[in-house]
């Protein structure tokens, strides 16, 4: 497809918003310290979700070597350059950088994946996120599972993090671990800073299941980790049709899980919505009639 | 570098030792079992001499020969308490630092002497999270939120913990075998008092989930509803 690479700007992206003028660029984590729970597909949903709202938003793939983010945000034919690329000094950020070619506000920050974790050298990350500051005012980063050097890393510089939680006991005791790892340390931590803001998502849920008993309920979760809830995305079918098909979620409108990204992004940027998708769906008359919507 | 620098305050957590249980022969035997048992936190510990009650200690050189006892034991003298004028005299000519309050000082109201500086406790607020540990060295800790699986409590006196224990919780670590576990909600992982441990599988399952009290009572561990 030749008509893609026009997309991609070798010039400076646009003047900075809100950015770093304003002190206003902020760096989101997306971690939950066990791997599977949804990082990569929450990464991608929200960084769309606050460029719908209008806000210039970057995501950054942090997992070295397993190399995903591209392929959930369909640019996976586009990458030239890498991270990796640009914290060695090979590239500079903006032949980096991926403009989504659904949203103007949209950019895809692809990683190496043939090389590994110990390429993510502290010193050029910061450089970088310097960098990025100055053109965006969010800065998504896509936390690799663990809690190594990749894993650290990826938090080191968060102002927010977003804990992706599975309704179950592993996933709850590794998202427990890694809010210890934000609150000791992060950069902030490191620096006697306000701690990073940690919220929790609670994904892949299932209110039938849970109401028989087999995946913790949203209070439980909420009880064993004491942190603010963020938002609640029920276990649905469009959420692997979009990573197949390399569109994040919230593009989707008539997606359940579409709707409660919708409605985490907006209680992030700090308005009152109500959770939604936490009962057993009632089997609609019409739609057992006519099969599925 | 600005004056005001030269001379700073300083808080310090020192042994006292009552003078008149230097006569007690045992005692010597008994320290050095004391001290056995957490070696690192007696070694080269300063030690304040409590003269209340002892009429003796009026020559520097008695001084001397308690410097000398303490020091077989990793002990260092630094001080005395609740001392006379003349035993004072005989301590500063020992090279020894005069600690508040003495009889000179000491207004005569009966045994109004200051109780010797209790441990500090170590209280925590934020929740402790799986695969954190804290260690509450010589005193208690107290934790006011949950403390989650994986995490860890260690402390030398009790532990208290106001919200769900959940992680592990080791008191008397340096072998105080009257020290106590305390929390709101026993859901633990492992208690543990001067090395005597329950893991959560031997705990009495009409025990989970209620306040809970554990101690060490004839050598066992023995948790009681609180």
């Amino acid at each position: 497809m030749g008509a893609e690479t026009d997309l991609r700007e070798d010039k400076p992206i646009g003047p900075a918003k809100a950015g770093r003028e304003a002190g206003l660029a902020k760096v989101i984590v997306i971690t939950s310290g066990k791997g599977g729970v949804g990082k990569t597909t929450t990464s991608a949903a929200f960084a769309a979700g606050l460029a719908l709202r209008g806000h210039k938003t970057v995501v950054i793939d942090f997992d070295v070597g397993l190399r995903n983010l591209d392929l959930v945000m369909g640019c996976e034919r586009r990458v030239v350059f890498d991270f990796i690329n640009v914290i060695n000094g090979d590239a500079n950020l903006n032949q980096a950088l991926i403009k989504d070619k659904r949203h103007d506000n949209l950019f895809i920050f692809p990683t190496s994946q043939t090389r590994d974790k110990n390429a993510l050298k502290r010193e050029g990350v910061e450089r970088v996120m310097e960098e990025l500051k100055q053109q965006f005012e969010y800065i998504i980063c896509d936390s690799p599972a663990g809690i190594e050097h990749g894993a650290i890393t990826a938090l080191y510089f968060a102002d927010s993090a977003i804990i992706v939680t599975n309704p179950e006991v592993s996933s709850v005791r590794d998202s427990d671990r890694i809010i210890g790892i934000l609150a000791s340390r992060s950069r902030r931590a490191e620096r006697n800073e306000s701690p990073v803001d940690v919220h929790l998502l609670l994904t892949r849920y299932d209110p039938a299941r849970v109401a028989k008993g087999e995946m913790l309920a949203v209070e439980d979760v909420k009880e064993i980790l004491s942190i603010p809830l963020l938002g609640v995305i029920p276990e649905s079918e469009s959420v692997l049709r979009a990573s197949n098909t390399g569109t994040p979620v919230v593009f989707d409108e008539n997606s359940p899980a579409g709707r409660a990204y919708v409605d985490a992004v907006a209680r992030f940027l700090g308005e009152q919505r109500e959770m939604r998708f936490l009962k057993p769906e009632r089997r609609n008359f019409f739609r057992a009639l006519f099969g599925r919507a | 570098m600005a004056a005001g620098n030269l001379v700073q305050g300083a808080l310090f957590t020192v042994m006292v030792v009552r003078a008149a249980m230097l006569r007690d022969p045992g005692f010597a035997d008994e320290l050095a079992q004391q001290i056995k048992r957490s070696p690192r936190f007696f070694q080269s510990a300063p030690v304040v001499l409590d003269l209340r009650g002892v009429e003796n200690f009026t020559e520097a050189e008695e001084f001397e020969r308690v410097r000398d006892r303490l020091g077989a034991l990793t002990l260092t003298i630094v001080g005395v308490q609740n001392a006379q004028p003349a035993q004072l005299e005989a301590a500063t000519a020992a090279g020894l630092a005069s600690f508040a309050p003495n009889a000179s000082t000491q207004p005569r109201a009966g045994s109004s002497a200051a109780p010797p500086a209790a441990p500090r406790a170590r209280l925590v607020t934020e929740p402790v999270r799986s695969g954190t540990q804290i260690y509450a060295r010589g005193g208690d800790l107290i934790v006011t939120a949950a403390v989650s699986p994986g995490a860890e409590l260690i402390a030398d006196g009790n532990i208290h913990v106001y919200g769900v224990l959940r992680g592990r919780a080791l008191a008397g670590a340096g072998g105080d075998t009257t020290a106590r576990i305390f929390c709101t909600r026993l859901e633990a992982e492992l208690v543990s008092i001067a090395g005597r441990y329950l893991v959560s599988e031997h705990l009495p399952p009409e025990t989970r989930s209620f306040p809970m009290q554990i101690a060490l009572v004839d050598d066992q561990l023995t948790i009681t509803r609180n």
